[in-house]
C-alpha cells in the first residue's frame, strides 16, 4: 500500500479504519439512547389520566367530547414502507460508489451504477418519511394531543421527535454527499465515507422498525 | 457490471488482520431482503386488524418476533454486520444487549412485565 493510500485510510492496530470503529461505537451509544426513550414510553404506557389515547376511544367527562384512537396505522404503515425502501436505495448507492469505473454495458447496469440516482432516491424517501411525520404530528395536535396533554403525548412526541431529528440529520448528510457526487464524483476511494453514512441511515431504519411495532402495533 | 458482486471494495488491512476473505451480499440479496422486509411489515399490519388474534396471547410475541427478524435482517445484510469484523459486532451488540436488559428490568420494576406476559 502506498503512503498516500495509507494516509487516506486511517488504519489502527486492530487493522480496522478508525472512522468505521467510531461510527459503530456511535451506533452502539445511540442504541442506548433510543432504548431509554422507548423504555420511558413503555413504562408510562396506559398511565395517562386524560385522553386522547393511542388505541382506545376516550370521552372527556367535562365536555362530553369523544376522542377516537389517535394512531393512524395505515399512514404509519406507508411511512414505514417508505423508510424500508430508503434502506434499499442506500445499499444500492453504496454499491454504485464501490463499483464506479467498471464497464456499464446495459441500461440496467447504468441505472444500478448511478450513485447520484440512488443517493437522490434515498434522500427523497427520507424527506417523504419526514413529510408523513409532519402530517401525523399536525393531525395529532388538531385532534387535541400535544406534548403537554398527557403522559402518552409527552413520551410519544419525545421518542418519535428524536427519531425524526435523526432522519433529518441523515437527509442533510445524504444531500451533502449528493452535492459532492455532482461536483466531483464519488468513486471507490470515497466508499468508506458513503459506507459510514449508510450505517447511520440503516440504524435510523432499524430504530423505526422497533418503534413501529412497540408503539404503533402493540396495544 | 457484474451483478453478482456489488461489493468489490475489500479492506486490505481487515483481511490481513483477520486472515480471511470477506464474503459480501449480492444485488439479488439486497432485493430479496427488501421483499422480505415488505412482506413481514404487511403481515404485521394484517395481524393488527384481526380482532381475535389481537385478543389472543400470541399477538404480542408474534409481533415482537417479526420485528426482531426485520431488525436482524437489516443489521446483518444492509449494515453488513454478518460479513464484518467481530469488533464491530461487539460494538453494536454489547450496548444493545445492555440496553435491552435495562429495558426488561424497568418493565419488571414498573409492573408491565410478568413472567410469561407482556402488557
Amino acid at each position: 500500500m502506498s503512503t498516500a493510500a495509507t494516509a487516506s485510510h486511517h488504519y489502527t492496530t486492530t487493522g480496522l479504519d478508525n472512522r468505521k470503529i467510531a461510527i459503530w461505537a456511535f451506533i452502539g451509544s445511540e442504541c442506548m439512547l433510543f432504548v431509554s426513550l422507548i423504555s420511558t414510553y413503555l413504562i408510562y404506557k396506559g398511565r395517562s389520566r386524560v385522553g386522547p389515547f393511542p388505541h382506545e376511544i376516550w370521552k372527556d367527562p367535562a365536555t362530553g367530547h369523544v376522542f377516537n384512537p389517535i394512531l393512524n396505522i395505515p399512514v404509519t404503515s406507508a411511512s414505514t414502507f417508505v423508510l424500508l425502501m430508503s434502506s434499499l436505495a442506500m445499499v444500492l448507492a453504496l454499491a454504485a460508489v464501490q463499483n464506479k469505473g467498471k464497464p456499464q454495458r446495459t441500461m440496467g447496469d447504468r441505472i444500478l451504477g448511478s450513485s447520484k440516482l440512488w443517493l437522490f432516491v434515498t434522500a427523497l424517501l427520507g424527506a417523504t418519511f419526514l413529510g408523513f411525520q409532519a402530517f401525523e404530528f399536525t393531525s395529532f395536535v388538531h385532534e387535541g394531543l400535544t406534548i403537554k396533554t398527557n403522559l402518552f403525548g409527552s413520551t410519544f412526541f419525545t421518542l418519535t421527535g428524536f427519531h425524526g431529528a435523526h432522519v433529518t440529520a441523515g437527509v442533510i448528510w445524504l444531500l451533502s454527499l449528493l452535492m459532492i457526487d455532482i461536483k466531483r464524483g464519488l468513486g471507490p476511494d470515497d466508499a468508506l465515507n458513503v459506507d459510514i453514512m449508510a450505517l447511520y441511515w440503516h440504524f435510523v431504519d432499524v430504530v423505526w422498525i422497533a418503534i413501529f411495532t412497540l408503539i404503533y402495533l402493540i396495544r | 457490471m457484474d451483478h453478482t458482486q456489488p461489493h468489490q471494495h475489500v479492506d486490505p488491512a481487515v483481511a490481513e488482520a483477520e486472515g480471511v476473505e470477506h464474503a459480501h451480499p449480492t444485488w439479488s440479496t439486497y432485493w430479496k431482503v427488501a421483499v422480505i422486509l415488505t412482506l413481514i411489515t404487511a403481515l404485521e399490519v394484517w395481524v393488527y386488524y384481526i380482532p381475535s388474534f389481537v385478543a389472543s396471547r400470541l399477538f404480542v410475541p408474534v409481533l415482537l418476533i417479526m420485528s426482531a427478524v426485520k431488525f436482524a435482517i437489516v443489521v446483518l445484510f444492509y449494515m453488513h454486520l454478518r460479513y464484518d469484523s467481530k469488533l464491530f459486532k461487539t460494538l453494536f451488540t454489547g450496548p444493545l444487549i445492555l440496553a435491552i436488559t435495562v429495558l426488561m428490568a424497568l418493565m419488571f420494576l414498573f409492573g408491565h412485565l410478568h413472567v410469561g406476559r407482556f402488557s
